[in-house]
């Protein structure tokens, strides 16, 4: 019954967002009451998905296999914190949660522009709700993947989940994908809003930058995570592969961070207009991609989900999204002309097209590499796939340039910048890129890898030179307020917010791309043979295999090993081990030892991370003696299952009870038990024999440079992100007929103060600033004389 | 000079590059790509050559032999002749038997030998009892 009745409310959802898309369009001329029913469907609807997503989690927690859902994706022995998690490992939950969590989000923006934007409004709801339409009629009408599908009768218990998947980041790192992919729907709808209705200023950006913001934040995490699951999880001891999969939820990332900073282009300058409407067609475009390459097996990917149910749908969406966007652009092209031109090349803004330049690069290589089978296909008439060593050639050099000019960027103002200031603002951190490229070079061999020597000095001037912002910046306020130090350093952050956690978000991505850059260029990799005591010298340390473990449970084979590594003074143990799985939902009757090794397995990679350098180390073992032993306890189970001679003699009194069995069924289950045990005993002597016989094994030895800054690189910029998104003090709220105006005031009295801070913190020169400032008073009696 | 004039040329500078830079993007895509085939294409293969074989590896063929290791493997849904396949380097955690693989090697003497740490198992998205008998 509650099957049913989800079915009806995911129906229910469809058919408010259609009503909510429709009742914005007739609302379109302004009239309040169809925009107030449309804001409010998509509320309902919003209601409605949520109810869908607490009936399916109900049904996981509660085991009801009767949804097909569960039953393909949980079991009763699944743990209740992924039996949760479970919903988005299959593809008809992947859609709920993007129906859901979309509709969240247009909710958020619904209220948060209720007396905004009056003209573009009801053409972006109609955007939102029409985009949410399509993800839950697939669900609906495209056959297969309605997650309220049932199975009658129910089985008794379920598949359940991969084993592989049930790792704490694997089950949030989907859900931050989605959301980012779907909140980037936000800043689109706005655009398209924006165009149809010719409002081209920066008012849409405005609403929405924080969506794309946060869209950014979610993407970045959501790779973030899967780079750390990869690394600890797959014994293979890499972090990223440029797997078609991975490109696809990179790529949007890439242009969401050329959107972010060309919109402040737009905001100060009224440039870019044309510029900005393709980037968030090309994101959102990019977004859909993702989502469609994940679920459309088109490209051999690791990720190889590749039901192809939907792909078609999607793939028809992201026609319709681009030719239209595309259409609705170039039919705007007049009112998307510049209202000023670039007054100098020495100016922020100038870095900014360079900075869009560098990442539409990068997306564009990225995406070349990623679709080359599709287009060698087209050309050649065979699919030929890139791998890695192309992606790196391309994509080294033009990371490289970007660290610098997230360093480039902070020093500058906008507008123009004098020559002699410039270089006041570029000594310190040009030495200490120089100071650090030569100690670097002497010291160490970082010169054999000149692309990485390269690196790390441009991200020692940009870290420098961000050092040097956030000193300047609280020096200007200490002379000013006569606060201690600290003091000032907080005030300036917390009243400058997008541009301090912008230069956080920098500093993150520098310390990021120093541990990629040395973490990929100067890893030692090693695979070594090693029976227990023997030891093998990596990288100046020895690795002693000291101890084998084995242990054996119902679901698991564990071959284990304590590992010690030691460089001279002191030494560390490791605990590598790997798991075999046995296939879950198998008859009791039917399981057998070796099925173990028929099943999934798995390492517990042994780690230790260190500032430095990580110790990396994952156990290959060699369970042929294993194995073999497997097979013939299962001969001996076999023989006493169906009384045929060559029964071991501990099972001689449950072939017994089997043979009387035959006779008599009731007496089969006990018998069957009792095999079970003995099978489990079996089990766990030949683990025992396994840590008796000392089996070869082999070890993978990776010494990985500076891998812990790329986790921490990432939370520094997460954190910029948060600092950049913290909502200021809440403005005195002004009549809705205002606020348009009231907003680009705000905006200009934010420039002039920011000009201000600039000239303070030594950044504009009296006579530039004088210029400056003298331009943005002009502008802003302009728009007081227009409120 | 005027600066209409010297936007022009800027704005043609910045095209050539661009052109040239997509150029070399798009030349070397085609001489560094390895060809995809299936087992069945490439059974009777001349050697010498790279290519990127995707297969699916035959249950109960894989051996380890020290470092290395060997397996048999079909076209996908296990369709078509059988290759033998060596390989030495990183295996992937979700390698087995009835699983989608991408190695890349050459084929010598009808064996297909893979390039070392080449070897990509495709990721499951779930358990299928039906891969477990």
């Amino acid at each position: 019954m509650p099957a049913e009745l989800g079915s009806v409310v995911l129906a229910l959802a469809f058919l408010t967002m259609v009503l909510a898309a429709g009742a914005a369009l007739l609302g379109r001329k302004g009239d309040e009451r169809w925009l107030t029913g449309s804001r409010r469907a998509v509320y309902g609807a919003c209601a409605l998905l949520t109810l869908c997503v607490v009936l399916i989690e109900i049904a996981f927690a509660s085991n009801d296999f009767s949804y097909k859902i569960v039953q393909e994706h949980s079991s009763i022995e699944t743990p209740s914190f992924y039996k949760l998690a479970a919903m988005w490992s299959s593809q008809e939950g992947s859609l709920l949660l993007w129906s859901w969590v979309l509709s969240i989000a247009s909710s958020l923006a619904l209220w948060a522009t209720r007396d905004k934007l009056r003209e573009i409004v009801p053409y972006a709801t109609a955007v939102m709700a029409g985009v949410a339409s399509f993800f839950t009629g697939l669900m609906l009408f495209a056959g297969g993947v309605n997650p309220f599908a049932t199975l009658s009768p129910a089985p008794p218990d379920g598949i359940g989940l991969n084993p592989l998947l049930q790792h704490p980041s694997m089950m949030i790192h989907p859900p931050m994908l989605y959301s980012g992919y779907v909140a980037l729907t936000i800043p689109f709808a706005f655009a398209i809003g924006a165009l149809v209705t010719r409002r081209l200023d920066a008012a849409w950006i405005r609403a929405t930058r924080r969506f794309a913001l946060i869209a950014w934040a979610f993407l970045g995490l959501g790779l973030m995570l899967g780079a750390r699951w990869s690394y600890t999880e797959l014994g293979w001891g890499g972090y990223w592969a440029w797997d078609p999969v991975e490109n696809a939820a990179l790529m949007p990332w890439l242009v969401c961070t050329a959107f972010l900073h060309s919109v402040m282009v737009q905001e100060k300058r009224g440039m870019l207009k044309v510029w900005n409407a393709c980037l968030i067609v090309a994101t959102f475009s990019l977004a859909l991609l993702g989502t469609f390459l994940v679920r459309s097996g088109v490209l051999q990917s690791i990720h190889a989900f590749g039901e192809n149910t939907v792909g078609p749908y999607i793939l028809g969406l992201i026609a319709v999204v681009v030719l239209g966007s595309t259409a609705l652009i170039v039919s705007r092209l007049d009112d998307l002309r510049s209202e000023k031109r670039i007054d100098s090349l020495f100016s922020r803004e100038a870095v900014f097209v360079v900075n869009n330049l560098l990442l539409v690069a990068l997306t564009a290589t990225i995406f070349w590499g990623t679709f080359f089978p599709l287009i060698s296909e087209l050309f050649t008439g065979t699919k030929s796939s890139l791998a890695a060593p192309w992606f790196d050639r391309y994509t080294t050099p033009l990371a490289i340039l970007l660290v610098l000019f997230t360093g480039i960027g902070p020093l500058l103002a906008w507008r123009r910048v004098s020559w002699a200031t410039a270089r006041r603002a570029f000594v310190v951190p040009a030495a200490s890129a120089a100071v650090v490229a030569l100690a670097l070079g002497i010291f160490t061999d970082a010169a054999s890898k000149p692309w990485a020597l390269a690196l790390f000095a441009f991200a020692a001037f940009s870290l420098v030179g961000l050092g040097q912002e956030f000193w300047r910046g609280a020096a200007a306020r200490r002379s000013l307020t006569g606060e201690a130090m600290p003091a000032a350093l907080v005030g300036i952050v917390s009243r400058n917010r997008r541009r301090y956690g912008g230069y956080v978000v920098h500093a993150g991505v520098a310390v990021l791309l120093i541990g990629i850059a040395a973490s990929s260029s100067f890893q030692t990799k090693r695979d070594v043979d090693l029976r227990p005591g023997q030891s093998a010298t990596i990288d100046g340390r020895t690795v002693t295999y000291e101890r084998v473990t084995a242990t054996v449970t119902p679901l698991a084979f564990t071959a284990g090993a304590a590992v010690r590594v030691s460089d001279g003074g002191s030494s560390f143990i490791l605990h590598p081990t790997r798991r075999f799985y046995r296939p879950t939902g198998g008859a009791p009757s039917t399981e057998t030892i070796s099925n173990y090794f028929a099943g999934e397995s798995d390492s517990d990679i042994g780690l230790k991370a260190g500032a430095g350098s990580d110790f990396w180390t994952a156990l290959q073992p060699d369970i042929t003696g294993v194995q073999r032993h497997a097979r013939a306890a299962d001969a001996g189970f076999r023989a006493c299952v169906t009384g045929r001679p060559g029964t071991p003699p501990q099972c001689r009194a449950v072939a017994g009870m089997m043979r009387a069995a035959l006779g008599n069924p009731s007496l089969r289950p006990t018998a069957l038990a009792q095999i079970e045990r003995l099978q489990m005993a079996t089990a766990k002597q030949i683990a025992q024999g396994y840590v008796a016989e000392g089996a070869p094994a082999t070890f993978r030895v990776i010494v990985n440079p500076l891998v812990t800054w790329i986790w921490i690189g990432g939370l520094i910029a997460l954190a910029g992100a948060l600092i950049a998104l913290w909502p200021a003090r809440r403005a005195r709220r002004v009549p809705a007929a205002d606020t348009e105006l009231e907003a680009l005031k705000e905006a200009k009295y934010r420039e002039i103060r920011d000009a201000e801070l600039d000239h303070a913190a030594g950044k504009l020169s009296d006579e530039d600033y004088a210029l400056l400032d003298a331009e943005l008073r002009k502008e802003a009696v302009e728009i007081l004389d227009r409120v | 000079m005027d600066p209409q004039r010297k936007r022009k040329i800027r704005l043609g500078v910045a095209l050539g590059v661009a052109v040239l830079l997509a150029a070399a993007l798009v030349y070397t895509s085609f001489t560094a790509s390895a060809e995809s085939k299936e087992p069945s294409q490439l059974v009777g293969a001349a050697p010498g050559t790279s290519y990127d074989m995707n297969a699916e590896v035959v249950k109960g063929s894989i051996r380890h032999h020290g470092e290395g290791l060997s397996f048999r493997v079909t076209d996908r849904e296990g369709r078509g002749p059988t290759l033998p396949v060596t390989y030495r380097g990183t295996i992937p955690d979700p390698f087995r038997g009835g699983r989608e693989i991408v190695l890349t090697g050459q084929v010598e003497h009808g064996v297909f030998v893979g390039e070392p740490d080449t070897l990509v198992t495709k990721c499951p998205s779930k358990f299928t009892t039906s891969n477990a008998s």
